[in-house]
């Protein structure tokens, strides 16, 4: 690829071709401000602050949008484009309800640090913000405020881009433009998946997720109300984000410390149910083996898919229909964790599970929505009460007044706090698949998956798509018939990916007998409940610490998991019992496509 | 300063030959560089508004390698105070379509299509009519180029040719970032040339003309002649056709109401010009070519003309882009807070220089050229924004 | 219902399923019924395979896609400088007394909606305006009642 010299503030540089400005200056260190360019979206160029002079042209050019050219030469600081760039942002909070005190994005919000960097006077301009604007909180999980919307269309390009959702769109023109689902209505009647994706990207807070912190104090208050709290795994390799920590750095001990210092009853862990979770999914996927391979029986699809994503359950729902059959009937982690947490636990402990407040800290807006799904009550009562992300942990922890940095670390308390490196793994896209397949491969061989460390690299990594192949060999007897076989597994995260292979699988062409789909780029860790921003950096940072804490344990395995093994011969029977099918799987819905 | 005083001339709604599609054909017999040539030297640039060199694009377009290319007419004439592509297409569509087949056989491109504003639909039938014409002969001289109407549905930027492109896509008409260009990757990712109704009917007469002559009109900075559509306060209303460098106070004599205070060229995103200076403006030099002329008297308010432009772009912006989107509501709600004492009168000086960061921040050229109008009608009329 | 599915196949069958044949499908719609119903949209969006939501935002970009209920004959009014200042303002106060409505409205017969419009390159012959596609121009208060009255008879 040829490449191009140009200056950029008297500093010569030589960039591949296609470069734009904003990546050439980012190169060698001068940071252009931005707010509809996203790392992980197209560009858009709408916004122009991130407008630069180059020499010789009277107009200002959109840095993020203008590729560089053999020659250029090009300033990033001079008092035009200063004033320009201070009009811009002028301009965006003349539109805008700009109540930062009471905005949810207060101290995290782009527009905010833009117009405290240029020193923008609120009363320059009239104000222009639309009168009447409603909040709509019709959905379980996310919540939209046009009056705090700049119309960068990130949000669009999210939901079409990385999730093929498109239930986002500019709507109208001119001083109307607005962000609208299909013919406005509300978040919850239109085919969004509560994926978060969208808040994640949003730069203000016009996209937040909805809020329950408020709920969970209040219970942590009741002393009648016994609070069971427990964190996913990626929630452990992101909360550092928001509390001083560098990206990628894992507070597991000290996000558990912070949880019973707020009052938590029980500090349990997600993995927990995770571990649980790849034990009746690889029981399940044997069995649909069993039925399909060996008795044929034709009522049972394959390839089966990971069912423990509600953003891509929800997609799968609205989007293919006719294609549930392929979803394992298992319930996510946090909605067994729920289930269980009313039974078993309340059980052993010997508490009313009338008087258990359970709380999930997810990674995820779509967990909220799911803790609401109406089926959610196999317990008796509401599986999970209260779904809170990352971030409003995080916000609680502040609103304690704790010094994170400082805590001790901590240990989850039992029961139903144990977990393995298979279970942590869930956190990074491919993690399913490769606990799923240390377990799987165990019960048919007797033997560890031939991988070293049991780490099974075919499918870790960012590729929005991934392919593998296990050989089966030496089954024990009962698995005779697999003797020999490959096993097609394929992973995808991200609803755009999840979609291809969508259609590869209801073309009847695909080959795969597993499939792990994650709703959220990069998996959970990616989650629209993470700490704001994020990005492949960001991402790929989360998720080696994943690995890492994976690594750091002393059982990798699920089956292995001490407490595991305990609840089947105490309370659960057998993997896909009676039992089982109660609590720990569920059903789904056709919806409307549009 | 060119001045050649006032030429009316009659090129563009001259007779047909008596066969129909001469042009193309006698054109089709020359050699394709050779006729690039004619169009580079008759001086003809677009009469859209951006005053682009035809020859020079057309050139880009030739060179782009691609198993399709399109060639679009854009019959999408939006700004306020325009007719005088309605009246091309209703008198002479025929010169219009041979210039699009010209540029077809030059460019080698396979399809064409007229992309008419919703406001003109009913010029179809006709339309339609000449095109089943059109594919007649094409076909007898070997050119195999259908063209098709695309109709617009009521946006004035869809006349931006990246949003015209948008919409022939089925999508929002919102300007693209540039490059890439039209040319390069356009309607479908196709290369793609996108010229105006009388630029390419200005092209047929370069090729029935030639470009020596073709060129002996107008002035070094303008070359060839113009359609100007007349409005107001004018006793001759229509569309006139003129050597470009006419001097504005030549314009006036002949077409004003001996009462003209101020006349605005190059529609709504052009230039207001004030009575002190006719004498010393020449139209299309400096300023815009859409052809859009309208004269206000004295009896008119000019803060009614500005307030109702503003209105205009207000609406009419694609809502994309801060500044445009932003600005031009904070242009109108500025002169109405200033017309009623909510804003003191320095504040128009404030807006002005808004006008211009407009200017040199927005994606497209609507909201580039607000500050034309804008900053000479308060500047030249700053008591009528005040009282 | 029948009537728009109806439509949308012509129309597929004529410029293809792609995203490029969503205006002249919704152009077609508009011609038969006048706007576009939401149930439409949907329709349309299934038809082409994609999203409801960018039917809806397309639609609600362009002054010519209506998307709320619209009367038989829509008037568009051209509201540009020239019209406006060759008497636009009477003849529009003519059109709402003679329709008893106001501007934005759609009589109770359902058979009149009026609208404002843009510059509708008739300046040199106004005050103008359109009824569906039919230009008008040189419009007095006289005219406007004639030519609503020749629309009611039809
Ligand atoms: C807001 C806006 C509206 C425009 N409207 C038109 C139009 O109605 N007709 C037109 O030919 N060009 C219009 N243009 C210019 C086109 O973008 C483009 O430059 C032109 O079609 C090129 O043709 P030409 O080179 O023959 O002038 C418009 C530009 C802008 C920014
Ligand atoms: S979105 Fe940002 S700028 Fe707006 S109120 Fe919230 S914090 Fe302030
Ligand atoms: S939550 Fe996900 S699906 Fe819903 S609008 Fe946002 S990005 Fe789209
Ligand atoms: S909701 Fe957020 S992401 Fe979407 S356009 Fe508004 S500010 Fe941008
Ligand atoms: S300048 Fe106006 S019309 Fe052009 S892209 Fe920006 S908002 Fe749209
Ligand atoms: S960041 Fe470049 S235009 Fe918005």
């Amino acid at each position: 690829m040829s490449t191009i010299k140009l200056i950029i503030d008297g500093q010569e540089i030589e960039v591949k071709n296609g470069t734009t400005i904003l990546e050439a200056a980012k190169k060698i260190n001068v940071n252009i401000p931005t707010l509809c360019h996203h790392e992980d979206l197209c560009v858009a160029g709408n916004c122009r602050v991130c407008v630069v002079e180059v020499k010789g042209r009277e107009r200002l050019e959109a840095s993020c949008a203008v590729p560089a050219e053999e020659g250029m030469d090009i300033l990033t600081n001079s008092a035009k484009i200063r004033n320009a760039r201070k009009d811009i942002v002028s301009l965006l909070v003349s539109e805008h309800n700009t109540q930062c005190t009471t905005c949810y994005r207060n101290t995290n919000c782009e527009l905010q640090e833009l117009a405290a960097e240029y020193n923008v006077d609120g009363n320059k301009y009239l104000s222009v913000l639309k009168e009447g604007i409603e909040i709509d909180t019709s959905s379980w999980s996310i919540e939209k405020d046009d009056s705090k919307c700049i119309h960068c269309q990130r949000c669009v390009r999210t939901c079409a881009e990385l999730q093929h959702v498109n239930a986002l769109t500019a709507a109208f023109k001119g001083n109307e433009m607005k962000i609208s689902t299909f013919g406005e209505l509300p978040f919850n009647e239109v085919v969004c998946t509560n994926c978060g994706q969208c808040v994640n990207h949003c730069p203000t807070g016009a996209l937040t997720e909805r809020r329950y912190f408020d709920q969970v104090w209040e219970a942590l208050g009741d002393h009648s109300k016994h609070v069971v709290m427990n964190t996913a795994p990626s929630v452990r390799v992101a909360l550092g984000e928001m509390l001083g920590y560098e990206v990628g750095t894992r507070v597991t001990g000290k996000m558990v410390t912070a949880m019973k210092k707020i009052g938590a009853d029980s500090v349990l862990d997600t993995d927990f149910s995770a571990d649980l979770t790849i034990i009746e999914e690889g029981h399940e996927l044997l069995s649909r083996l069993r039925k399909v391979l060996l008795k044929k029986d034709t009522n049972i699809k394959l390839p089966m898919i990971t069912s423990c994503s509600p953003g891509w359950v929800k997609f799968i729902e609205h989007m293919y229909p006719n294609h549930l059959g392929h979803l394992s009937t298992c319930k996510s982690p946090q909605q067994m964790f729920g289930a269980l947490t009313k039974t078993y636990y309340a059980e052993k402990k010997g508490i009313d599970p009338k008087d258990i407040v359970s709380v999930a800290i997810m990674p995820c807006a779509a967990k909220k929505y799911e803790a609401n799904r109406a089926e959610m009550n196999d317990s008796g009562y509401r599986d999970i009460d209260a779904g809170l992300t990352t971030r409003e942990f995080g916000l609680m922890i502040k609103q304690a007044g704790l010094n994170f940095q400082n805590l001790e670390d901590s240990e989850f308390d039992s029961i139903m706090g144990e977990s393995t490196g298979a279970g942590v793994i869930f956190g990074a896209t491919g993690g399913v698949m490769e606990a799923a397949l240390r377990t799987a491969y165990t019960i048919v061989t007797g033997r560890n998956v031939p991988f070293k460390n049991l780490n099974i690299t075919a499918v870790r990594g960012t590729e929005g798509i991934r392919k593998a192949s296990i050989k089966i060999d030496g089954c024990l007897e009962e698995w005779a018939f697999l003797e020999g076989a490959e096993l097609n597994v394929a992973v995808a995260h991200g609803l755009k990916n999840a979609r291809t292979i969508m259609d590869e699988v209801a073309s009847g062409k695909s080959n795969y007998h597993f499939i792990e789909v994650m709703g959220c780029p990069g998996g959970c860790i990616g989650g629209g409940g993470q700490p704001i921003p994020t990005n492949a950096d960001i991402r790929a940072k989360r998720i080696q610490a994943i690995y890492e804490e994976d690594m750091s344990k002393s059982i990798r395995m699920s089956h292995e998991n001490p407490e595991i093994v305990r609840i089947y011969k105490e309370f659960l029977g057998e993997p896909l019992g009676e039992k089982s099918h109660k609590l720990l799987h569920t059903h789904y819905h056709k919806r409307n496509r549009y | 300063m060119s001045n050649k005083g006032l030429r009316k001339v009659d090129i563009l709604f001259s007779q047909y030959s008596v066969a129909p599609y001469q042009i193309l054909k006698q054109t089709m017999k020359k050699n394709k560089a050779d006729v690039l040539t004619e169009i580079n030297e008759s001086g003809l640039r677009g009469r859209g508004g951006a005053g682009f060199p035809t020859g020079m694009k057309w050139q880009i377009m030739a060179d782009e390698k691609a198993e399709e290319k399109y060639i679009i007419c854009n019959a999408d004439e939006g700004e306020p105070g325009t007719f005088k592509d309605r009246k091309l297409l209703v008198e002479v569509p025929r010169k219009v379509i041979s210039g699009m087949a010209i540029a077809a056989w030059i460019t080698n491109s396979t399809k064409g299509y007229i992309y008419l504003r919703a406001e003109y639909n009913y010029l179809i039938p006709a339309l339609k009519k000449e095109l089943e014409v059109f594919e007649e002969y094409s076909k007898q001289f070997g050119l195999d180029f259908p063209i098709e109407i695309f109709s617009g549905s009521g946006a004035y930027v869809c006349g931006e040719e990246t949003a015209l492109i948008e919409s022939m896509e089925g999508k929002r008409g919102e300007p693209r970032n540039k490059p890439p260009f039209p040319t390069q990757e356009g309607y479908l990712g196709k290369p793609t040339l996108v010229n105006n109704v009388e630029t390419l009917a200005s092209v047929s007469m370069v090729c029935r003309y030639g470009s020596e002559k073709y060129k002996s009109l107008g002035t070094d900075a303008q070359r060839g002649s113009k359609l100007f559509s007349l409005s107001g306060d004018s006793p001759k209303e229509g569309v006139h056709e003129f050597e470009l460098g006419m001097k504005v106070s030549d314009f006036v004599a002949e077409y004003g109401d001996g009462d003209t205070k101020a006349i605005q060229v190059g529609g709504v995103a052009g230039y207001c010009i004030p009575r002190k200076n006719f004498e010393n403006t020449i139209i299309g030099e400096g300023n815009t070519t859409g052809g859009a002329t309208m004269i206000f008297n004295s009896t008119r308010s000019m803060y009614n003309v500005i307030h109702n432009y503003l209105e205009f772009f207000v609406e009419e912006s694609c809502g994309q882009c801060t500044p445009c989107r932003v600005g031009t509501q904070q242009l109108l709600k500025g002169i109405e807070a200033v017309k009623v004492g909510d804003k003191p009168e320095c504040y128009l000086q404030d807006l002005i220089k808004l006008s211009k960061t407009m200017k040199i921040t927005s994606k497209c050229g609507l909201g580039q050229s607000v500050t034309n109008s804008f900053t000479s009608i308060i500047t030249n009329f700053p008591e009528e924004m005040i009282y | 219902m029948e009537e728009v599915s109806k439509i949308i196949k012509e129309k597929i069958k004529e410029v293809g399923n792609q995203r490029t044949a969503l205006l002249p499908i919704l152009q077609a719609i508009m011609k038969e019924q006048n706007y576009v119903k939401k149930e439409d949209m949907v329709d349309v969006a299934e038809a082409l395979d994609i999203s409801a939501a960018d039917v809806y935002g397309t639609s609600s970009f362009y002054s010519f896609i209506e998307t709320e209920e619209t009367g038989k004959y829509l008037i568009r009014i051209c509201k540009s400088i020239t019209c406006e200042n060759k008497g636009k303002k009477q003849v529009l106060k003519a059109i709402e007394k003679e329709l008893q409505i106001d501007l934005g409205e759609t009589t109770y017969d359902k058979k009149f909606t009026l609208k404002p419009t843009n510059c509708l390159g008739l300046c040199d012959m106004g005050p103008a305006m359109l009824i569906n596609d039919e230009p008008f121009t040189e419009l007095t208060t006289e005219l406007v009642s004639e030519i609503i009255c020749e629309f009611r008879n039809r």
